[in-house]
C-alpha cells in the first residue's frame, strides 16, 4: 500500500496485523484446498488427516481477525479507506474459513471412501475431473488474493468473470457421475462423495467470487450489484 | 421584567392544554439516542433551494489570506458540515456568512457571496437584519448572566418581535420547546441561565437564537464542549430543526460531521479541497487529502 501513516502508530500497527492473518490465512486456504485434492487422488489418508487438523488454526485465525476488526472499529472508529479495509478483512477472512471447511469436508471423504473403491467404473477419470476442477479453483483463489494484495479492480474483475467456468465444468462432472450411478448401484456411495467434492470446489469457486466483490468494494467504495455469468445448470437440469 | 409577571407566565406555562408553543421537538428527557439517518443520502442538487451562492469568496485579515477563492452553494433545510484541521478557514468562513467578520477591523471579503440571490455584502444590507435572519451558535455555551427567560426573550423583544408579554412568553417558550429545553426549565424561568448544566446552557443558547425566527442557523463547534450525552442531544436536536432552518456546522469531530449533516465541505490551507455527499466524503472520498484528513493520516 501506498498510504501514508496513520499519525496514532498503532493504528498502523493494528491494520497490519489484520492483513498479516488475512494473508496467513489465504496462503493456508490455498495449500488445504491442494492438499486436499492430492489425497483424494492418491487415497492418502495422512495427508487428509492433516489437512483436518489443519482447519483448526484457519477457524481460529478467523475469530481473532473479526475480534481485532471489531476492536479497531471501537477504538479508531475507521473513516473512508480504512474502514472499508477493515470490513474487507472481516469478510474475506470469512470466505476463507469456509474455503477451508470445504477442504476439511473432501479430506473427511476421502477418509470414508479409501477403503471401498469397489468398480473400477471411471473411478480415475472423474478424478483426473475433479484435479482439473480445484485447479481451476486454485487459480480463482490464487488469483483474487493477489488481486487483493495489490488493490486491483481489473484482476478482480476477471476472477469474477472467470466462475463460470467452474460453474460448467463442475455441470459436467455431475452429469458423468449421474450416468456411473444409473449404470450400476453399487457405484452410488462413491459417487456421492465424489459428487460432493465436486460440489465443494464449485463453491470455492464462488468464495473466491465473493472475495473478488470484496476487492471491488475495498478500492472503490461501491457494491458490485450486476449478475455475473453463471454456468452451473444442475439446479435446473431435469431428471435422466 | 417584574416578578409577577413572570409568575403569570409560569402559572400560564403549566396550565394544561395551555401549550403556546408549537410541540414541533419531542419533549426532552426521553430518549436521547441519536437516530441515524441510515442510507439518507442528500438530496438531488437540482431539486434544491441554495440559501447561499459562494463565488470565489476570500477572506484576509490584513492582508494574510484565510480564505481563497472559495466556491460553494449551502442548501436549504439542509446540515451542512464543514470539517478540516485548524487554521483551514473554517471557522473564518461560517463568520462571513452572518457577517460577524464585519466585528474585525483588518478583515477583508472579497468575491461574491449571495443569500437568497442577494449580495450579502451589498451597501443596503444591515448586518443587524443579517444576524437575525442568519443565527449564530458558539463553542462555549455563552448565556447571558440574566433568566432563562431573559435570555430568550432578549432578542425578540429588542428586535420588536412581540407586542403583547403573551406573545413574548409565546415565543419564550416555543423556543425553549424547539431547542429541547422547555421541560427541564419551565418550572424556573427567572433562574440564572448561567447556572444551568453545559448542555444545557448550549440548547439555551440554540433556544436564544431560534427565538428571533431565522432561517439560518450556523453553529462554530457546538459541542465540543459538551460531554458525550449532551452532545448527543445537541445533535438529535440539529435533526429534528433541520425541518426548519438551514444549519452550518464547524466541527472538528469527523464522527459528528458524518452523524448530523447531509453534505460536507472539507477545507485545508483556506481552500475547499472537496465537497458534496456526507456519505461519499467518509465512506469513498475524491481527493487525496480529504481521505488522509478524515483517516487520521494528516501532517
Amino acid at each position: 500500500m501506498t498510504e501514508k501513516n496513520h499519525t496514532v502508530r498503532a493504528y498502523d500497527e493494528e491494520l497490519i496485523r489484520l492483513s498479516a492473518e488475512l494473508a496467513e490465512m489465504g496462503g493456508m486456504a490455498e495449500s488445504m484446498v491442494a492438499d486436499s485434492l492430492t489425497a483424494l487422488s492418491r487415497m492418502d489418508t495422512k495427508l487428509a488427516q492433516r489437512v483436518i487438523a489443519t482447519d483448526a488454526r484457519m477457524d481460529f485465525l478467523q475469530r481473532d481477525i473479526e475480534e481485532r476488526a471489531i476492536r479497531v472499529i471501537v477504538k479508531r472508529q475507521p473513516m473512508a479507506l480504512d474502514l472499508r479495509e477493515v470490513v474487507g478483512c472481516m469478510r474475506i477472512s470469512a470466505d476463507l474459513e469456509r474455503v477451508g471447511d470445504l477442504a476439511k469436508n473432501i479430506s473427511k471423504r476421502v477418509v470414508a471412501i479409501s477403503g471401498g473403491l469397489g468398480t473400477n467404473f471411471g473411478a480415475k477419470k472423474v478424478i483426473i475431473g475433479l484435479e482439473h476442477l480445484s485447479s481451476i479453483a486454485l487459480e480463482q483463489l490464487k488469483a483474487v488474493l493477489d488481486a487483493y494484495r495489490e488493490r486491483s479492480v481489473t484482476a478482480a474483475a476477471i476472477v469474477r468473470e472467470r466462475d463460470d467456468e467452474i460453474d460448467a465444468l463442475y455441470t459436467s462432472l455431475f452429469r458423468e457421475l449421474l450416468t456411473y450411478m444409473m449404470e450400476d448401484p453399487r457405484n452410488i456411495t462413491f459417487c456421492t462423495h465424489l459428487l460432493f467434492c465436486a460440489k465443494n470446489l464449485e463453491r470455492v469457486g464462488d468464495h473466491a467470487t465473493n472475495i473478488a466483490e470484496t476487492v471491488h468494494y475495498v478500492v472503490t467504495g461501491q457494491q458490485l450489484v450486476d449478475d455475473r455469468p453463471k454456468g452451473d445448470s444442475t439446479a435446473v437440469m431435469p431428471e435422466g | 421584567m417584574s416578578e409577577l409577571t413572570e409568575e403569570r407566565f409560569r402559572e400560564r406555562a403549566e396550565a394544561p392544554g395551555n401549550d403556546a408553543g408549537d410541540g414541533t421537538s419531542a419533549a426532552a428527557g426521553g430518549s436521547i439516542s441519536v437516530q441515524p439517518d441510515e442510507f439518507h443520502h442528500a438530496r438531488d442538487i437540482g431539486e434544491l433551494e441554495k440559501v447561499f451562492e459562494l463565488e470565489s469568496l476570500s477572506v484576509s485579515y490584513a492582508g494574510v489570506p484565510a480564505v481563497k477563492e472559495v466556491s460553494m452553494d449551502i442548501y436549504k433545510n439542509e446540515v451542512t458540515a464543514l470539517i478540516g484541521p485548524s487554521g483551514c478557514g473554517k471557522s473564518t468562513l461560517i463568520r462571513c456568512l452572518n457577517r460577524m467578520n464585519d466585528l474585525v477591523p483588518t478583515a477583508e471579503v472579497t468575491g461574491r457571496l449571495l443569500y437568497h440571490g442577494e449580495d450579502l455584502y451589498g451597501p443596503k444590507v444591515d448586518p443587524v437584519q443579517v444576524r437575525k435572519l442568519i443565527g449564530m451558535v458558539f463553542q462555549k455555551p455563552n448565556p447571558f448572566p440574566k433568566s432563562i427567560y431573559e435570555n430568550v426573550a432578549y432578542g425578540p423583544r429588542i428586535h420588536g418581535l412581540a407586542k403583547t408579554r403573551a406573545d413574548l412568553d409565546a415565543i419564550v417558550e416555543s423556543a425553549l420547546r424547539k431547542a429541547s429545553l422547555w421541560e427541564e426549565v419551565k418550572d424556573r424561568l427567572n433562574d440564572s441561565g448561567t447556572g444551568l448544566s453545559g448542555g444545557q446552557q448550549q440548547r439555551l443558547c440554540i433556544a436564544r437564537t431560534i427565538a428571533v425566527g431565522p432561517e439560518v442557523i450556523l453553529m462554530d463547534e457546538p459541542c465540543s464542549a459538551l460531554d458525550p450525552i449532551a452532545t448527543a442531544r445537541i445533535e438529535e436536536l440539529m435533526d429534528e430543526l433541520r425541518e426548519n432552518y438551514t444549519i452550518i456546522i464547524v466541527t472538528h469531530s469527523m464522527q459528528q460531521a458524518a452523524r448530523v449533516s447531509q453534505r460536507t465541505a472539507f477545507f485545508h490551507l483556506g481552500t475547499l479541497v472537496e465537497q458534496g455527499d456526507t456519505d461519499d466524503i467518509f465512506h469513498a472520498p475524491k481527493d487525496q487529502r480529504t481521505q488522509d484528513y478524515i483517516t487520521g493520516r494528516f501532517g
